[in-house]
């Protein structure tokens, strides 16, 4: 039995103002295998940001532990995170190609074969003949697929997105919850995915990390053993309603 | 293509219009020409013999000299101010207080100080023009959202790499707009100290046709001074339109 991907166990963070400290995060404890989807889910202000940020590298934390990485698949922080955020974060003055190709150029990765992956990546999120364009002139939808596009570039081991569509409109968000799964499994990555959607988190995830509010106290961890290829008609699934009113009653609901 | 050059031919007949105006209502009203010259009026001053071309180069230089040396130290001092966070906590809120000077009331310690000349008058147009562009860059630095910053960070972006990749490239838009204020204010400094105290230069050459009543002559120092300042816009604009393009506008 080899140690699992991403270990996290008892994991507190506290932000300090001048007058008060404020318990952010607290006893937040769960595993994530390679290659899984999980989703992360919890009221807004629940911290559920925050843990994904630990796992950046970009908070410090107080207590617990938090690992990434094992025997068998070493992990480079500063090589093997992929981010996407609510917002797109485009380069606005670059090519969509040229944006894609910002971590490798940050990275110092050969030019030619990043150029070349970025292409097959921008055809993977269906933005083939847009490497040209610029930002402004894709929808919100793309522009997202775009900044996916983007944390792959440099063949992260760990991608980590914080509510990636949160701000596409519904019916946009359903279809990039598909393209998401697509994309998930044919490039293999584990992905966290933060969101305050549950019905989103029930569909992507192989399991659900369930966050409440105040401190982002650990709720539930929960499997979802919906077989994969997900499709849309699965949400009216007796079994898919089981598992969102589960959550539904934890954010006491 | 063909819609630029409808666009531009719309601009020049625009301008012909206004001329065109001008002559008919000067006509029509009969004011007489030491009041308001006809524009032809105007245009036959430059036969006169005031050293048209000596005095334009003389202003033009003072414009232009004093706006390119705003620009040199308005970024440097912007990207010091980026860089060591003390220095703009202890300078930043004396260089707003410092802006809140009508630099027009300093031009006669200008000349005080340094004399009168160009050398002085460079500096007036400097210092009116100094903050606006010093400002704008300081505020197009700041505006890189977190989240980005954070994304590079994840990959160990060197503070080298954030600055000419991310930051520098976001900030220019802002230091456009402020370099297009500055551009008016160059001018109006540069005139200034001329007519404070110079024995050269187009506004030199106004306080001096105005005791003639020549006011052709007065008018044509107008229009030269404008064409100063407007060739300087342009040449703001091209440069805009190559540095920054067209998808990287100020919101």
């Amino acid at each position: 039995m080899s140690q699992p991907f991403i270990h996290l166990s008892e994991v507190r963070k506290t932000f300090k103002s001048k007058k008060e400290e404020f318990l952010a995060v607290s006893e937040v404890t769960f595993d994530v295998e390679v290659g899984e989807l999980v989703s992360i889910v919890g009221p807004s202000g629940c911290g559920k940001t925050t843990v994904l940020k630990i796992l950046a590298g970009i908070h410090s934390y107080e207590g617990g532990t938090v690992r990434v990485g094992n025997e068998d698949n070493t992990f480079n922080p500063s090589k093997d995170i992929g981010m996407v955020f609510q917002q797109p974060l485009l380069l606005k003055w670059r090519k969509i190609l040229d944006n894609v190709m910002l971590p490798a150029e940050i990275l110092g990765l050969p030019r030619k074969e990043a150029r070349e992956r970025a292409l097959y990546l921008l055809n993977m999120v269906g933005l083939h003949g847009f490497e040209d364009k610029y930002p402004n002139e894709l929808s919100g939808g793309m522009q997202q697929r775009t900044s996916i596009a983007r944390a792959l570039v440099h063949d992260p081991k760990l991608i980590l997105m914080d509510e990636p569509f949160g701000a596409l409109d519904a019916l946009t968000r359903e279809k990039m919850n598909l393209e998401l799964l697509r994309i998930w499994e044919e490039s293999k990555k584990t992905i966290l995915f933060v969101t305050h959607g549950i019905q989103e988190a029930v569909f992507l995830g192989s399991r659900v990390i369930v966050l409440t509010s105040g401190p982002a106290r650990m709720a539930d961890n929960l499997l979802i053993d919906l077989p994969y290829p997900r499709t849309l008609d699965m949400k009216t699934h007796e079994e898919f309603g089981k598992f969102t009113r589960h959550i539904y009653k934890h954010m006491g609901m | 293509m063909s819609k630029r050059l409808g666009q531009y031919g719309l601009i020049v007949l625009i301008h012909l219009g206004v001329v065109l105006i001008w002559h008919v209502a000067i006509k029509v009203s009969e004011i007489p020409d030491y009041v308001m010259p006809t524009p032809g009026a105007t245009l036959m001053a430059l036969g006169e013999d005031y050293g048209w071309w000596h005095n334009t180069v003389i202003t033009g230089m003072e414009v232009y000299g004093g706006y390119a040396l705003a620009i040199v130290v308005g970024v440097t001092m912007a990207l010091i101010f980026n860089w060591f966070k003390p220095v703009e906590t202890m300078l930043m809120p004396l260089m707003v207080s410092l802006n809140m000077i009508p630099k027009v009331a300093l031009g006669p310690l200008f000349i005080v100080w340094f004399s009168y000349g160009v050398g002085s008058n460079i500096l007036i147009s400097f210092s009116i023009c100094l903050l606006p562009i010093l400002l704008t860059m300081e505020r197009g630095l700041k505006e890189v959202d977190p989240d980005l910053i954070d994304l590079v960070r994840t990959l160990n972006a060197s503070r080298w790499q954030i600055f000419i990749k991310i930051q520098l490239p976001g900030a220019l838009p802002y230091l456009f707009s402020g370099m297009k204020v500055a551009t008016v204010l160059a001018v109006a400094g540069a005139i200034v100290g001329e007519f404070i105290a110079s024995e050269e230069g187009l506004g030199y050459l106004m306080l001096q046709v105005q005791v003639t009543m020549d006011t052709a002559a007065m008018f044509m120092g107008v229009l030269l001074i404008t064409l100063i300042g407007v060739l300087l816009y342009f040449f703001v604009l091209l440069l805009e339109y190559f540095v920054v393009g067209k998808t990287n506008a100020v919101n």
